[in-house]
């Protein structure tokens, strides 16, 4: 045990003033963070983890202040500090990261001069030696070509690239305290880990404490000594990572551990207490022979043959020219260059009633693939079969007046950003049946959305509010409700919980595996969270650079990977010790 | 904006869960007010010209028309409180009754502005390719004339009434609009709930219409209230210089003009009321620009 903290907060309470007067997001919370030791805060949404970290470095908005406590960093008292001393500490001696990297870069100016600015700025190198010491920090990142990263521009480098560069500008003064924000949230598991070691590994050479504020249980355990888990603003818990798993206190913190999804449970395991509504008929994991309730006429499609099949896909996008005008003016042009393939050739096939995981880090066609088969953009080539229809040959643009419109549904991933926010949520819920469904009436109308409504369990009395007025798993209901609303026989399930918490995450998860039960749907569920798709799926499909790499039964894929990325991106996943 | 009056907090406290509170439009519109004292007095300088363009010529102690040439120059005095013009009319009694002229042609250019413009906009944004190019090159063909010159011309060419001048003014203010709706559409047309719509079967233009449309309003609203401003002054320029509206009729801009050559004599009220009428209506429009957003705006309503 150190003897002094680095950093002390004690009955910290942090205030903002609303139109409906002062709310404390932060509520007396005593944190201390020891020289060399990296601390996870741990919370949902609106815990005030973030707040906590503003506070520390006094980056709190307008309406916030710090109502009452201290927060003394070696010796100096941070809440009474004034401002030129503030400007000082930050980036010399707490420095932050934040969740989305390319924000955190200036777009329009060169990654290597960004890195100089900081060591200008704070006398760590001069003019002669800035861009030596830019190089030198760029290395430190584990960046490879250095001087030629040095000359790009944040918009040329990928998502953890960047990542990596708001490391390099956050340790180049060799600062005694790093805040990582969310520092992996929005990017790949493998990329995740990456980052991660690397903050671990340079943090634990210099000596440097960490504060690690994250929703992820996993990553918490995996990569911190010391956890705090956050509840609505106060600290429940304050524990060693090791100890915390082992050994939950606090109930909410129990409840938290519950709803992260992990190998060997399933899913009304997430769950604490068991769901309200009565049991929805499990689903057998190989395609049940049950009707759909639908309207379609099931005569024509025999029962063996697979709901949706999907053969040789391909998505290409024309690449911008690289010539410019004046150049292919003067003949001077460059050979074109091929297409860019979204998707490469992809085919499978989802049965009636089966869930069908698509897995995949950014970039690899996942989107691509189930925007293509929702018909909301164009296949390149290929065939998408629908119920013995090539759905494929309607142009998108016309697939909104055909009759199997109705039968293909999908969930988005962002409930907020899927929602219009000038509707209600009954206006939203409506939207489908209004266009498509045969009710009339506003009273028909009203009661079919209230039925939804209490389907997806979303209180009635909330279906006239407006998205901004609902929570975000209330959001994900209504989104769910509008999908489900005109009994559709394949619904695309888009990243549907990536937005949420876990704990509101779990509920979800196990609303959309009854309904699909209750209503008799296929789900195709695209995803990059291995654990969740191991809950959810019957089959899952591997993508990579819009190929499959590997398809097969859940259980095979996951449990037993035959594809080398299959199992990185296996062991990339951060567990929480049980 | 017409469900908006469907929120009402007391018909929901049973469940609050942990959903922000809905509010009413009319405490919300307290709040903004209590916010921002500015937004305020706007509103309540628009009330007062509301008032004068709806109730003026019936509230005001003389005829505007009606000459006298006995009491002809006449300085501000409690009889005539602005003074009196070269003809003996009542300055003040012309000031409040021009209110209703100069306020119909804003309030029809802008109307119409909005329609062509915001219309042509949000279908460059959101359909791109030849639209959006069309619509761009007639912008850029209106913004290469100095405005108020086109407007000249157009007036000039179309013939000299107040029809004309609200199209003039509707046509040179037609590429603020168009761009502004454009951006805003084309930042949408790939959200989510648009998406979402064309699951539900929506058609393109339905998808404009009731997913895109209502979302610009509110950057719409700030637009039309700062051209609401510059519609005036256009209009009272127009007149200034002859154009359009045709004595006796009152009109600031007119007004103004006919005044002017008495200022060097020493008889400054003549020019100096209609002139102070006219800033005091583009001042209220453009201070009104910032409330209108805060109060059209749901997302701000917490």
């Amino acid at each position: 045990m150190a003897t002094i903290p680095l950093l002390e907060i004690r009955n910290l309470t942090v205030e903002f003033a609303t139109r409906r007067g002062a709310v404390q997001a932060v509520r007396s919370i005593d944190v201390s963070v020891a020289k060399g030791e990296t601390v996870a805060i741990v919370g949902e949404s609106g815990s005030g983890k973030s707040v906590t970290s503003y506070a520390v470095v006094r980056i709190l908005d307008r309406a916030g202040r710090v109502a009452e406590g201290s927060i003394s960093f070696s010796g100096v008292d941070l809440v009474a500090a004034n401002e030129t001393q503030m400007r000082d500490l930050r980036g010399r001696e707490i420095s932050m990261i934040f969740q989305n990297p390319r924000a955190a870069l200036n777009p329009i100016r060169k990654v290597g001069r960004q890195i100089e600015d900081v060591l200008l700025q704070h006398v760590q190198a001069t003019r002669a030696t800035a861009r030596e010491k830019a190089i030198e920090a760029l290395t430190r990142v584990r960046i490879a070509r250095p001087e030629e990263r040095y000359d790009a521009y944040p918009f040329e480098l990928s998502g953890g690239m960047c990542q990596r560069v708001v490391i390099a500008l956050a340790i180049a003064c060799q600062p005694q305290l790093l805040i990582a924000d969310e520092p992996t949230t929005g990017l790949d598991v493998t990329t995740q880990k990456a980052v991660m070691d690397l903050i671990v590994e340079l943090t634990r050479e210099r000596g440097m404490s960490t504060i690690l504020i994250t929703h992820d249980l996993g990553l918490a355990a995996a990569y911190c000594d010391k956890v705090v888990v956050m509840e609505k603003g106060q600290v429940v818990e304050t524990a060693a990572a090791g100890e915390i798993f082992r050994n939950p206190q606090h109930p909410y913190t129990r409840r938290l551990m519950q709803a992260t999804p992990r190998i060997g449970m399933s899913l009304a395991d997430l769950l604490t207490e068991p769901p309200k509504a009565e049991p929805a008929p499990k689903t057998a994991p190989q395609p049940p022979p049950a009707p759909t309730p639908s309207g379609a006429a099931p005569g024509e499609a025999a029962a063996g043959q697979p709901l949706l099949s999907v053969e040789a896909l391909v998505k290409e996008y024309p690449r911008p020219a690289t010539g410019a005008f004046l150049a292919r003016l003067m003949g001077k042009a460059e050979p074109e260059k091929p297409a860019f393939r979204a998707v490469d050739g992809i085919s499978f096939s989802i049965a009636r009633g089966e869930t069908l995981g698509l897995v995949g880090e950014s970039g690899c066609g996942k989107s691509t693939t189930s925007m293509t088969i929702t018909r909301l953009i164009d296949p390149s080539g290929g065939r998408i079969v629908f119920d013995g229809t090539d759905i494929g040959a309607i142009p998108a643009r016309q697939f909104a007046a055909s009759p199997q419109r109705r039968r293909i549904q999908m969930v988005f991933q962002d409930p907020t950003d899927s929602l219009n926010p000038r509707f209600t949520a009954e206006r939203a819920i409506a939207d489908p049946i209004m266009r498509m469904g045969a009710l009339s009436g506003r009273d028909a109308l009203r009661a079919r959305c209230e039925d939804l409504a209490r389907l997806v369990g979303l209180p009635v009395e909330l279906i006239d509010r407006f998205p901004h007025q609902l929570s975000g798993g209330q959001k994900a209901r209504v989104g769910i409700a509008r999908a489900i609303a005109l009994d559709p026989d394949l619904v695309i399930l888009d990243e549907p919980t990536a937005a949420l918490d876990v704990s509101v995450q779990a509920v979800v998860l196990n609303l959309l595996e009854e309904l699909k039960g209750r209503l008799g749907m296929s789900y195709l569920f695209v995803s990059h969270d291995l654990n969740v798709v191991r809950l959810l799926c019957d089959r899952v499909i591997v993508m990579r650079s819009g190929a499959i790499v590997e398809q097969g039964t859940a259980e095979e894929v996951l449990g037993n990977p035959r594809a080398e990325y299959t199992r990185e991106l296996l062991t990339a996943i951060p567990h929480p010790p049980m | 904006m017409n469900d908006m009056s469907k929120v009402d907090p007391a018909a929901t406290p049973a469940l609050r869960l942990d959903a922000p509170p809905a509010t009413s439009l009319w405490s919300h519109a307290r709040h903004v007010v209590s916010e921002n004292p500015i937004t305020g007095f706007a509103f309540l300088l628009f009330a007062l010209i509301l008032l004068a363009a709806i109730l003026g010529p019936s509230l005001v102690p003389y005829d505007p028309l009606a000459s006298n040439t006995n009491a002809a120059l006449q300085a501000p005095s409690t009889a005539h409180w602005f003074g009196t013009d070269q003809l003996g009319r009542d300055i003040f009694s012309r000031v409040i009754a021009a209110t209703r002229l100069d306020f119909t042609i804003a309030v029809a250019s802008v109307a119409l502005v909005f329609l062509l413009g915001g219309l042509a906009g949000v279908s460059a944004g959101f359909f791109g390719g030849w639209v959006d190019k069309l619509v761009g090159r007639i912008a850029d063909t209106i913004m290469a004339f100095p405005l108020f010159v086109l407007a000249m011309g157009i007036v000039a060419a179309l013939g000299n009434s107040v029809t004309n001048i609200v199209i003039a003014t509707a046509i040179i203010n037609f590429p603020l609009y168009a761009r502004v709706a454009r951006a805003e559409a084309n930042v949408r047309r790939e959200a989510g709930f648009v998406q979402a719509a064309r699951l539900s079967g929506n058609s393109d233009w339905r998808l404009l219409l009731t997913q895109i449309m209502p979302n610009i309003m509110p950057i719409m609203a700030v637009q039309m209230s700062l051209t609401m401003g510059y519609a005036i002054l256009n209009a009272a320029g127009l007149s200034f210089i002859g154009l359009g509206v045709r004595p006796p009729t009152p009109e600031w801009g007119i007004m103004v003009a006919e005044g002017a050559s008495f200022i060097v004599s020493g008889e400054w009220w003549i020019a100096f009321f209609p002139g102070l009428a006219l800033m005091i209506a583009v001042f209220c429009f453009n201070l009104l620009g910032d409330g209108v957003r805060d109060l059209v705006d749901p997302q701000r309503r917490n």
